[in-house]
């Protein structure tokens, strides 16, 4: 306590007090935000799960996609859209939404593995759709050709996803995210579903062989050891010149402060 | 005589006898430079540029020029059994199989950044302190001339790789080219020998970039240095100088130590640079194919403002006889940029006219002491940022969660308004930083320290200047507004009166000043109370 | 001291103040001393130098923070190259900050105008000389020697005739004939209406006839999106209408505004965006232009199908495809 007093006045106390108090809004926020629910759903044939899914579909969809998922003015109409869907919206945490004002971001997933799959089997039991597909299935590394990957995904994904995978900027705040860091089956799935503003990528316009060298080319670029050193963001000439002016001019101008003062 | 010093007699003597260098070369050694950081920043332009000859030529040793198609072989697996054009496929190998290849590709690059930044910084300076005025005007033109053709330079050097996103820009150069008129699809089809993208432009380039360019530079940068010494360099006012001395380090042994030691220090940063930044990452890219394209497509820095103009420009197109008037490509691309570097190469003959000043200035200005000049300076630079940000409008939008619509709004407002409201605001700082030097000379320095007088009253002490400072405050020069010349002695209308008025009412707002203090203020300051 | 001089005026350069180094013989020696360390850092520079040339495998990484995982011969030959020359320059500098003389001299400047007899007698040369060479005199000779050196610097103009070929009609036309057949790109597979979903793009070329090979050239003004949406989707007039095939459409690739790739396409708004500056395109209203500095809506492809089901073009493009030229619409 005396401590505490002591040094009331020094001149660090403000912004220690200020960092405490944003650190502790911060905590209290993150705690807050944690997923509370995590029930677990054992090991059922179909019929259950699809009654399953449909249990936690009228908990944590219905409200805006309606009770049949027919839609309801926010949600549109789940009806057709697949397991595959599904899975890539509710596993990647897209779904349900948090925060619609931008467009439907990746977040931490709100239900596990089993109640995603439950999730999927209720809405591909609804009318037929893409089926989802898991990881072990695609042998991207076996059938992909990653040189065919790279000029598919500069002639068909680069346009949005930016040459380096890092996403990119569409009309009216919306975005196309990075594809980096995102599973196998996922990458897979939001080609065949065109989730969001994303166009479809039908399988015999890009062919399943095809989607597996693009996968692979991704899964190589996530990975690649940097060949000239630090990355930089890999958004091109815009931060290359802002790191020439900040960093190189300006150590360079610092040199010459140094150099013309005289010495002591 | 010591063994070193006969040897030394003898070199001497060997050259004298041949060209009689004698009396130069100890009238060069003993030149006087003055020192000052910014006075560096023309050098940092002048090291890049030849650690830019020096590392390009070393790039040329591995090199094609050529945009015949090949099959890549190299050891970059991505890139694997592709067909690309060798340009891109020798920058490739320079990169991925040649020891040291990356790396001098990297500070190449590197180099012509901070060559550009510097070249910009020592423009500002230039500027801002008043060394274009008499006798160095066509220095100054030079100084553009130099930019215009470095940002050319530039922008043809990256793109020889014949990479991805270097061919957009080409792409788009060649439209700009297409869209002048009657001549634009002649022109095109003459540079590129054919339809875009062609199989020529790539070689044509190289020869321009390579050797047409880099001897303009050398002959010009020759001729600005002469200059320079020549006229001997500029200098800040203050004690001891004077606009008939230069007072500084003479050449040997100071200014050599610190200037040839500052070339290796600009080397060795941008080496650094070279080797933990990674820059211009061409296996990303891949090789140009005019079908792709990647989000976030930008040309280097340098011609950010050019892309963020055009990105900017309402879609006009206008049809004369049928025939099409690309306005919203030549505006922002070519008359835009040519009004710039015009008014930019013509400015210190248009100060000059202002303020009726024909005599030689040696002593820089201090920023504050020449308002409008400063305030058009700040103008200039907040146009230049506002179309620079617009030309990275897509990344503002997706690393601030922004919506390109609108930041393009505020770009295609904010570059008509926010510039005219710099100059007011600079102007207005440049007065107030005059009123404070006024009121500096005349009470002093505030030291904060409160002292109570005998009976009672509290008066902080001021600390009278040194005579230094207040030199340093008081030896500009404040010209007086000139009048217009309506008519003569005898009564005769002057034929070029609208000129004449125009003339006065721009000196007028040029001379709007803090009257400086005189002595005679000062002596009657003393005489009076603290 | 300010009581000699009138107030406000120069007070001459200021006293010069010595450095350590100048009177003290030990802050001398550790001054040299610190030169000569600054100097054998760069020799380790370049013994880093040799050694990352040398000895270390261009295919060997190495973690550093904020860098990554990098390329260690690369990330050493630099930070060796970087530090030789580094250290060269600092200790140079701190030489002469330190050791050298640090007086300020002064030099004086001569007015850049020339005496006035200096200016009177070169006048009074060229003058006479100007008179000697007699052009004022005769001017037959003044005249034809404009004319010949004026002819001659129109000779190299003529020689770079053969730069390229003239334009003719090459920007007006494509490989898009009436009945060519779309296919991916790449792969050059034909394409039937059902293998496009409502919501998906095609990245598509035209099909060559066999032998020809596809050049860069070809893919500057022949590339085409071919984009599904619902047909009532449509907000087009009869003629556009039937340039589609239920919901098809076909745009040129091209952007008419600068002639960047317009590929990205949004499925929720149906609108095309050009990555280089921002033109917007809706793809309901046959790609007209909604937003940025396009003047021009995208040139519309007639689609249909053949006799197998694939999909062709039904006729060239109706208008010149890309950016804007001069003779566009002649």
């Amino acid at each position: 306590m005396r401590f505490i007093s002591k040094y009331r006045r020094h001149r660090f106390a403000g912004p220690l007090l200020l960092l405490g108090a944003l650190l502790f809004a911060g905590l209290t926020y993150s705690a807050a935000q944690a997923v509370t629910e995590q029930a677990t759903l054992s090991q059922s044939d179909k019929a259950t799960l699809i009654a399953e899914g449909k249990e936690i579909f009228a908990r944590g969809c219905s409200s805006c996609h309606g009770l049949n998922a027919e839609g309801a003015g926010v949600g549109p109409s789940l009806i057709g859209v697949g397991a595959a869907s599904v899975d890539f919206q509710v596993a990647t945490g897209r779904m349900p939404v948090a925060d619609m004002s931008q467009q439907i971001a990746r977040k931490e997933p709100v239900y596990n593995d089993q109640e995603v799959a439950a999730l999927a089997a209720y809405v591909a039991s609804l009318a037929p759709g893409p089926a989802a597909v898991t990881n072990e299935e695609l042998a991207w590394e076996r059938d992909g050709n990653m040189a065919q990957g790279g000029e598919l995904f500069r002639n068909n994904c680069a346009m949005c996803h930016n040459l380096a995978g890092q996403g990119g900027a569409l009309t009216r705040g919306k975005y196309a995210p990075t594809v980096m860091g995102v599973e196998v089956k996922h990458i897979y799935e939001a080609m065949i579903t065109g989730p969001q503003a994303m166009p479809v990528f039908s399988e015999t316009i890009l062919t399943p062989q095809e989607k597996l060298s693009i996968i692979k080319w991704i899964k190589h670029a996530e990975t690649e050891p940097q060949l000239g050193g630090a990355a930089l963001g890999r958004t091109g000439p815009v931060t290359e010149g802002l790191v020439s002016w900040l960093l190189g001019l300006g150590l360079l101008i610092g040199v010459a402060v140094w150099l013309t003062a005289k010495a002591r | 005589m010591s063994a070193r010093e006969r040897v030394a007699g003898q070199v001497a003597n060997y050259v004298d006898e041949r060209t009689g260098s004698a009396k130069w070369l100890k009238k060069t050694l003993t030149k006087v430079f003055p020192d000052h950081w910014s006075f560096m920043l023309g050098e940092i332009v002048l090291y890049s540029f030849i650690i830019l000859l020096l590392t390009g030529t070393f790039l040329t040793f591995w090199y094609d020029p050529s945009m015949r198609e090949v099959e890549y072989e190299g050891s970059y697996q991505p890139l694997s059994g592709l067909k690309m054009s060798a340009a891109y496929a020798s920058s490739l190998h320079i990169s991925f199989d040649i020891r040291g290849g990356l790396l001098m590709r990297q500070i190449h690059h590197w180099a012509a950044l901070i060559f550009m930044a510097a070249m910009v910084a020592h423009l500002m300076r230039v500027f801002f302190t008043g060394a274009f005025r008499k006798p160095r005007e066509f220095n100054w033109i030079i100084g553009v001339g130099l930019l215009t053709l470095g940002i050319v330079e530039g922008f043809l050097g990256y793109s020889l790789p014949d990479d991805l996103l270097s061919g957009t820009g080409i792409r788009i150069a060649e439209a700009i080219i297409q869209a002048i008129p009657v001549v634009g699809s002649y022109l095109s089809f003459f540079i590129f020998g054919g339809a875009f993208p062609g199989e020529m432009f790539i070689q044509r380039i190289y020869v321009v970039h390579i050797l047409l360019l880099p001897g303009i530079f050398l002959a010009l940068i020759t001729v600005h240095l002469m200059l320079v010494w020549y006229q001997k360099h500029t200098q800040y006012p203050g004690p001891g100088r004077t606009e008939r001395n230069v007072v500084g380090y003479p050449l040997m042994p100071t200014y050599m130590a610190k200037a040839g030691g500052f070339f290796f220090i600009v080397f060795g940063v941008t080496a650094f640079l070279g080797a933990v930044a990674s820059i211009n990452p061409i296996w990303i890219y891949g090789p140009y194919n005019p079908g792709q394209i990647g989000a976030g497509s930008q040309p280097d820095w340098y011609m950010g403002w050019l892309d963020g103009l055009v990105r900017m420009s309402p879609p006009l197109e206008a049809y004369i006889f049928g025939y099409t008037l690309s306005l919203n490509i030549l505006i922002p691309g070519l008359i835009i940029p040519g009004i710039i570097f015009t008014g930019m190469a013509l400015y210190p003959f248009i100060e000059s006219w202002i303020t009726g000043d024909k005599r030689e200035h040696h002593l820089l200005d201090r920023p504050r002491n020449a308002p409008n000049r400063t305030a058009l300076g700040a103008m200039s630079i907040t146009f230049m940022l506002v179309t620079l940000i617009n030309g990275g409008n897509d990344l503002l939008a997706t690393h601030f969660d922004l919506s390109i619509n609108q930041i393009m709004w505020f770009s295609r407002i904010g570059v008509i308004v926010l510039p005219p409201l710099a100059f007011v605001i600079t102007k207005r700082i440049c007065l107030s930083l005059q009123r404070a030097d006024r009121e500096l000379v005349l009470h002093g320095r505030e030291t904060g320290r409160l002292v109570m007088l005998p009976h009672g009253e509290f008066i902080e002490v001021h600390e009278p200047l040194s005579p230094e400072k207040a030199y340093l405050l008081t030896q500009h020069e404040q010209l007086p507004a000139l009048e217009a010349n309506i008519s003569n002695e005898y009564g005769v209308k002057n034929p070029k009166v609208i000129r004449s008025k125009i003339r006065s009412r721009l000196s007028r707002s040029q001379a709007e000043q803090i009257v400086k203090p005189t002595a005679n203020d000062v002596k009657e300051l003393e005489g009076g109370h603290h | 001291m300010s009581k000699e001089l009138a107030p406000l005026s120069d007070p001459g350069l200021p006293e010069h103040i010595h450095r350590k180094a100048d009177v003290d013989l030990k802050a001398a020696k550790k001054a040299e001393r610190q030169v000569g360390i600054l100097f054998l850092f760069s020799v380790l520079g370049t013994l880093l130098f040799i050694y990352a040339y040398l000895g270390i495998d261009e295919d060997a990484f190495i973690f550093v923070p904020v860098l990554g995982s990098t390329n260690a011969h690369q990330l050493f030959l630099g930070l060796g190259l970087a530090m030789a020359l580094f250290f060269i320059g600092m200790a140079a500098v701190h030489w002469a900050k330190t050791l050298m003389p640090d007086h300020e001299v002064i030099d004086y400047r001569k007015e850049q105008r020339s005496k006035d007899e200096d200016r009177e007698d070169f006048v009074s040369t060229v003058k006479d000389r100007a008179l000697e060479a007699g052009l004022g005199r005769r001017p037959f000779i003044k005249r034809t020697m404009l004319l010949s050196l004026g002819l001659v610097g129109l000779s190299p103009v003529l020689l770079l005739g053969d730069l390229g070929p003239l334009p003719g009609n090459d920007q007006k036309e494509t490989n898009w004939k009436s009945g060519t057949r779309l296919v991916t790109d790449p792969g050059d597979r034909p394409i039937r209406p059902s293998d496009l979903e409502v919501g998906g793009v095609a990245q598509v070329q035209p099909e060559l006839p066999a032998g020809k090979v596809r050049h860069l050239d070809d893919i500057a003004k022949d590339s085409v999106l071919l984009i599904r949406i619902r047909p009532e989707e449509f907000n087009l007039d009869a003629e556009r209408l039937s340039w589609t095939y239920e919901g098809i459409i076909a745009f040129s690739k091209i952007c008419s505004h600068m002639g960047c790739a317009v590929a990205l396409y949004e499925q929720t708004t149906k609108h095309l965006l050009c990555p280089c500056h921002q033109s917007t395109f809706d793809v309901t209203r046959a790609a007209k232009v909604i937003f940025g500095p396009s003047a021009r809506a995208l040139p519309q492809l007639a689609i249909t199908v053949d006799s197998q089901g694939y999909l062709v073009a039904k006729q060239p493009f109706s208008e010149p495809v890309g950016p804007s030229f001069w003779g566009r619409n002649k």
